[in-house]
């Protein structure tokens, strides 16, 4: 996980004052895991089981709370390891809630927090205040009641208004500089360290992928296995079946053409026609396997012709520096075309726009219109087809569609670019 | 009339040479992948040239390319592009550079064999030859077209043959009707849609297709 640093961060003062909610809140969190780890004890007396899963969710959200906090005012980005609730009943979910090794780690966090955790948030504020007592708020005490500290501090006098200002005045420049020096320091490294505790553990991390990738491994079968099917499907019930007839006319012509050479002539007509009506259908096959127009030239190209075809006005702008591998360009050719069509057919847009470009390993496209907005991704729809393809290659969707438009979709694949670049040939203005 | 085929399909560019020859084409040269194609075009400057599009060495729009290149070395150069499938990008690159004398045609209309023949002559002559296929692509793709859709169902049939490069002359006897009945339309289209009139049928065809290329 890289820290971001380019984001907006929160000042020192700001860190302070977080650091003093962040020391209280984690006396809540001491409080919330006596809580949760008396429910969670009975649970053998069946009244925990309740219990458990009405109180995890404050350990849960104290946790997400301190994820997003590191990441809005340090930058530092917490993922979140728990395991998805699964189906079923409440001992179900309890079972898996408490099985769940992020829940042992989130309350190892909470008295870690409660303890390391104090003592590091607290510093910044107290160093601040122990200046401000020293320069301020010491000198003025002195000046109302003279002798309120009667003993002095082995060299120094503070018991005149001079001798606590030259006291004061060192000893809050020092505090001041340890302030100005160390809270962002101790306050990342309180960072790091609810880092370590909340983010999933490698192990963890690892197991979830695993998880992810076979269930995307066979969602890709089962639609490769549906694509073949759909295929030969096409195959058999067209240009199969075309070519069979074809052939019945021939022989038909070839029967004919002594004794009724008008009727073999007709015969024949017909025959061409199938052959073209054979050609159509096996042009339309490949254009859904694999558009010629993509194998030629590539994404940009592709996406061009896209553009050209559609019955909006498209503005295509690229900016790829080589060419995604085959399969990532088809998936995202697809995945393009699918979204221009719900735009043209579904959004009352009057015109829609794509970019291309590839930044930090990843291929974005953003799709947008002007229509009515209003998209969403209903579990059987198109856009959800997108989603699934584009998994299959840990690439994402994202749609962002308010009522009243517009609507952006944005897609993002990982993926290295060949360095060639494929320049379009003249005139595609 | 001197004709340089590019053709890779050993099957196929004989059954061109032979078809071609028979309606009295010389062809004077058949190469088999685009860099031989390039030469050819520039070294023969033939009357005509009948391509297919995907070519050796990289089977990709090979032919395209050199045919497109070619006509930037002999400007004008008569080219009659084949293919497999139709891509309305292919037709905008070939008619890009406002000359005319390109034609775009799928493989399929080869069967036809008088009205390709048609079509390489009409292309040699300095005329367009686009495919049905690519005009209906044209067509879809300026379905929001406003001007296009005040043309009556007539004006449309009309537009899309012109766009498919026949001259008036051949749109008349397409369609079953007077040279005069048809000169009335193509003038009624070229009033809504805002065109310059003109009275030679390439420039008319050239003006519909850079409309509809928008």
């Amino acid at each position: 996980m890289v820290e971001r640093v380019d984001q907006q961060q929160t000042g020192r003062l700001g860190l302070a004052g977080w650091g003093f909610v962040l020391a209280w809140l984690s006396m809540v969190g001491v409080a919330v895991f006596c809580v949760v780890v008396t429910s969670a004890s009975l649970v053998l007396v069946t009244v925990g089981i309740p219990l458990t899963l009405f109180t995890l969710p404050w350990l849960r959200g104290l946790a997400d709370w301190h994820r997003v906090w590191t990441a809005d005012h340090l930058g530092i980005p917490i993922a979140r390891p728990y395991r998805p609730l699964p189906e079923g009943g409440a001992l179900t979910k309890v079972r898996s809630v408490l099985t769940d090794r992020a829940t042992w780690r989130d309350l190892l966090w909470v008295l870690v927090d409660g303890t390391a955790g104090v003592f590091l948030t607290l510093l910044p504020i107290t160093f601040l205040l122990n200046a401000v007592w020293y320069a301020v708020a010491l000198p003025i005490v002195v000046s109302i009641v003279p002798n309120t500290f009667n003993a002095n501090y082995g060299l120094f006098d503070v018991t005149t208004v001079a001798g606590a200002l030259a006291t004061g005045i060192p000893i809050a420049a020092v505090s001041i500089a340890l302030f100005w020096w160390t809270t962002r320091p101790i306050m990342r490294a309180y960072a790091r360290m609810t880092r370590r505790m909340l983010a999933p553990a490698e192990r963890d991390r690892l197991a979830n992928r695993v998880a992810q990738l076979t269930e995307s491994r066979a969602e890709t079968v089962d639609t490769q296995a549906a694509e073949l099917r759909r295929i030969e499907r096409d195959l058999h019930d067209g240009a199969q079946a075309r070519l069979v007839s074809l052939g019945m006319s021939l022989g038909m012509a070839e029967d004919l053409l002594a004794s009724d050479p008008d009727a073999a002539q007709g015969l024949l007509a017909e025959a061409r026609e199938a052959t073209g009506l054979a050609l159509a259908e096996l042009r339309d096959l490949v254009r859904g396997i694999h558009p010629p127009v993509l194998a030629d030239r590539g994404l940009d190209g592709a996406v061009r012709a896209l553009a050209l075809a559609s019955p909006l006005p498209v503005e295509v702008s690229v900016d790829l520096p080589g060419r995604p591998p085959a399969p990532v360009e088809s998936a995202m050719y697809f995945a393009v075309a699918e979204t221009l069509t719900n735009a043209a057919k579904h959004s009352g847009a009057t015109s829609a726009w794509i970019r291309l470009t590839y930044a930090d390993g990843r291929l974005g496209v953003m799709v947008g219109d002007d229509g009515r907005g209003g998209a969403r991704q209903p579990a059987d729809g198109g856009l959800h087809g997108i989603e699934r393809r584009l998994a299959a290659f840990d690439g994402t969707m994202m749609v962002a569609s308010p009522v009243g438009g517009p609507t952006i979709v944005t897609m993002e694949l990982p993926c290295v670019l060949s360095s060639v670049k494929t320049s379009p040939s003249s005139g595609t203005a | 009339m001197r004709v340089v085929l590019g053709e890779d399909l050993a099957l196929l560019r004989d059954g061109l040479i032979r078809l071609l020859s028979a309606n009295g084409f010389d062809v004077v040269e058949a190469v088999d992948n685009g860099p031989g194609l390039l030469r050819a075009l520039v070294e023969h400057q033939p009357d005509v040239a009948v391509v297919d599009v995907r070519l050796p060495p990289t089977f990709t729009d090979e032919g395209l390319r050199a045919a497109i290149e070619a006509r930037t070395k002999v400007p004008g150069l008569p080219v009659l592009v084949l293919s497999q499938y139709v891509e309305q990008l292919y037709a905008r690159e070939l008619l890009s550079d406002g000359r005319g004398a390109v034609g775009y045609l799928l493989k399929d209309r080869i069967a036809n064999v008088g009205q390709f023949i048609d079509a390489v002559r009409r292309v040699a002559d300095g005329g367009t030859a686009m495919d049905p296929e690519v005009v209906s692509q044209l067509l879809a793709s300026n379905a929001g077209n406003v001007p296009l859709r005040r043309l009556t169902p007539r004006e449309h049939e009309v537009l899309g043959l012109m766009a498919e490069g026949r001259s008036n002359a051949a749109i008349a006897s397409k369609l079953f009707v007077t040279d005069k009945a048809i000169a009335k339309h193509t003038n009624n289209i070229f009033s809504k849609l805002d065109l310059p009139p003109s009275t030679d049928d390439n420039r008319r065809v050239l003006a519909v297709l850079a409309y509809l290329n928008g």
